[in-house]
């Protein structure tokens, strides 16, 4: 099938972008969406222009690097997949796809359509962790008994791959669904109720000083986000917030 | 205050907290209102109450225009932090893919309200306001019913009211539920709560139109 593609192309940091067209003739619908690209990048290169950049790694939906804005979706038009796991038969013969970078002032544009993420992982850093004894006789998480049901939803919260879909789709830039099921990984556990306090705190502050918006409760980045992550984390996180305020 | 309240999560409680304020407040005023249609001397009275009793004129009503004042200027404040979290905008972007409009345009819907909220001053709270201490008129509780019903004689008027009150439904549709989500709550009540938030959505503002309606196609013949 015949592809018509509209690329944000950018040469670093500091430069103005700006939207380049171009026209693939030989596009298959098996192919995923990022053979599409390599197909775009070898006719480039042969021609001796600069491949696009754009982040990938695992290419099969966990690790969360692929991030690319299609047609004004992140992660594109299927739902619960990412970059990555798209496949071309998603489009039509003579469709016009455009791909930019997700945006947030948060997330600067490095090349192209690849974009600085580290913004969430000094979020993580302020609180996503738990302290163990390592040292003598440490304690098999599995000796303390939890509850099916709440030992799925910690599960649930921990399979966001941190691709950063829900702040690309948030009207918002918000990183609040991020922030929420890392949180909400810890919060619901025994072992992450030493430090959660502070976690929820410190987690919320490096989040607003990244310059990520607030949240509307859109529900946006519930829907676009790969991993089905529940807006019932934010609100979490939000309870979790509340009563760290009221401990103090 | 986005310098008093450093916190995104501290500004939706506020937003959170006025907006369900202004939701309770809405109650009072239909159920207020109604009487107007079902009984004029209920509404004189009820209207006298509110008018001159020391606690609503001096304590409640000073704390209802602070909570309008709050929500709204904590509304600008919002909208101007999350436009500038975007920083560059995109070429294309399909906000209804993944969004009700109405949950994406609380700024917009919000802003009518605003402007509904000026003309609704001046037409009422003006006017009682120039009436009972600047021309120091003497109190008559039969006053109200009369000069509710003309004000919604011009048609002007009565369909300015009718607009707003559409998009009045349009912000609680999304923000009637979304303030408990903002506060944390969301649970197994969740979605009675949802469907809840739709219905009073619908009928509070609905009521507020048809009494408007109803008192332009009922003038009071002399
Ligand atoms: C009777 C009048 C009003 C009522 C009952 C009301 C109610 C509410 C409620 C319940 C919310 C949800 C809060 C949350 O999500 O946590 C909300 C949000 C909002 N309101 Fe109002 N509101 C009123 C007037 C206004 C006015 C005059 C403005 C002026 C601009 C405004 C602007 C907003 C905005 C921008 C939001 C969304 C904030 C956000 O989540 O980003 N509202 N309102
Ligand atoms: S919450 Fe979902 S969309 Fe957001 S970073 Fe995690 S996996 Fe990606
Ligand atoms: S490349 Fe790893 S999730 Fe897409």
């Amino acid at each position: 099938m015949k592809i018509y593609l509209k690329i944000w192309r950018q040469k670093d940091v500091d430069s103005k972008g700006k939207i380049v067209d171009y026209t693939l003739n030989n596009v298959e619908s098996d192919m995923s969406f990022l053979e599409m690209l390599d197909v775009l990048n070898e006719d480039l290169v042969a021609k001796g222009e600069e491949p696009v950049e754009f982040d990938h790694d695992c290419r099969e939906g966990i690790c969360g690097t692929c991030s690319l804005m299609i047609n004004g979706q992140p992660h594109g038009p299927d739902r619960l997949i990412t970059v990555c796991q798209l496949h071309m038969r998603s489009f039509n013969d003579g469709d016009t796809i455009v791909i930019e970078p997700f945006r947030a002032k948060a997330f600067p544009v490095i090349k192209d359509l690849i974009v600085d993420r580290t913004a969430f992982d000094r979020i993580q850093q302020a609180g996503g962790y738990i302290s163990v004894n390592t040292s003598g006789n440490p304690v098999d998480a599995n000796a303390i008994p939890i509850k099916k049901h709440v030992a799925d939803k910690a599960m649930d919260a921990a399979t966001c791959i941190g691709c950063g879909a829900c702040v690309a789709a948030c009207k918002n830039a918000s990183a609040m669904l991020f922030t929420s099921a890392k949180v909400s990984q810890f919060a619901l556990l025994p072992q992450g109720r030493v430090e959660a306090t502070e976690r929820v705190q410190n987690m919320v502050r490096q989040m607003d000083l990244e310059g990520f918006g607030n949240c509307t409760n859109t529900g946006a980045c519930e829907v676009e986000c790969p991993k089905g992550i529940s807006l019932e984390n934010i609100a979490r996180m939000n309870r979790e917030y509340l009563s760290a305020a009221v401990e103090g | 205050m986005s310098g008093l309240i450093k916190s995104s999560i501290a500004r939706k409680v506020v937003m959170a907290l006025s907006g369900l304020f202004l939701v309770i407040f809405l109650v009072l005023h239909v159920t207020i209102n109604l009487a107007s249609v079902i009984s004029p001397e209920f509404f004189n009275e009820a209207s006298h109450f509110m008018g001159y009793n020391p606690l609503v004129q001096f304590i409640m009503q000073p704390i209802l225009i602070a909570g309008v004042i709050v929500h709204f200027v904590m509304g600008f404040v919002l909208e101007l932090q999350n436009k500038a979290a975007r920083g560059i905008g995109y070429v294309k972007y399909k906000g209804s893919a993944n969004a009700p409009w109405v949950s994406r345009n609380m700024i917009y819907s919000g802003l009518v309200i605003l402007a509904f909220l000026g003309l609704h001053f001046y037409d009422f709270w003006i006017h009682e306001m120039a009436y009972k201490y600047v021309e120091a008129n003497p109190e008559d509780p039969t006053r109200y019913y009369a000069e509710t019903v003309e004000k919604f004689a011009p048609f002007w008027r009565t369909i300015l009211y009718v607009v707003s009150f559409v998009l009045l439904s349009l912000h609680l549709w999304h923000g009637f539920a979304s303030s408990f989500q903002s506060m944390g709550v969301n649970n197994k009540y969740t979605p009675g709560m949802k469907s809840f938030t739709k219905l009073f959505a619908v009928i509070v503002p609905l009521a507020f139109a048809f009494i408007a309606i109803y008192h332009h196609l009922n003038p009071i013949t002399h």
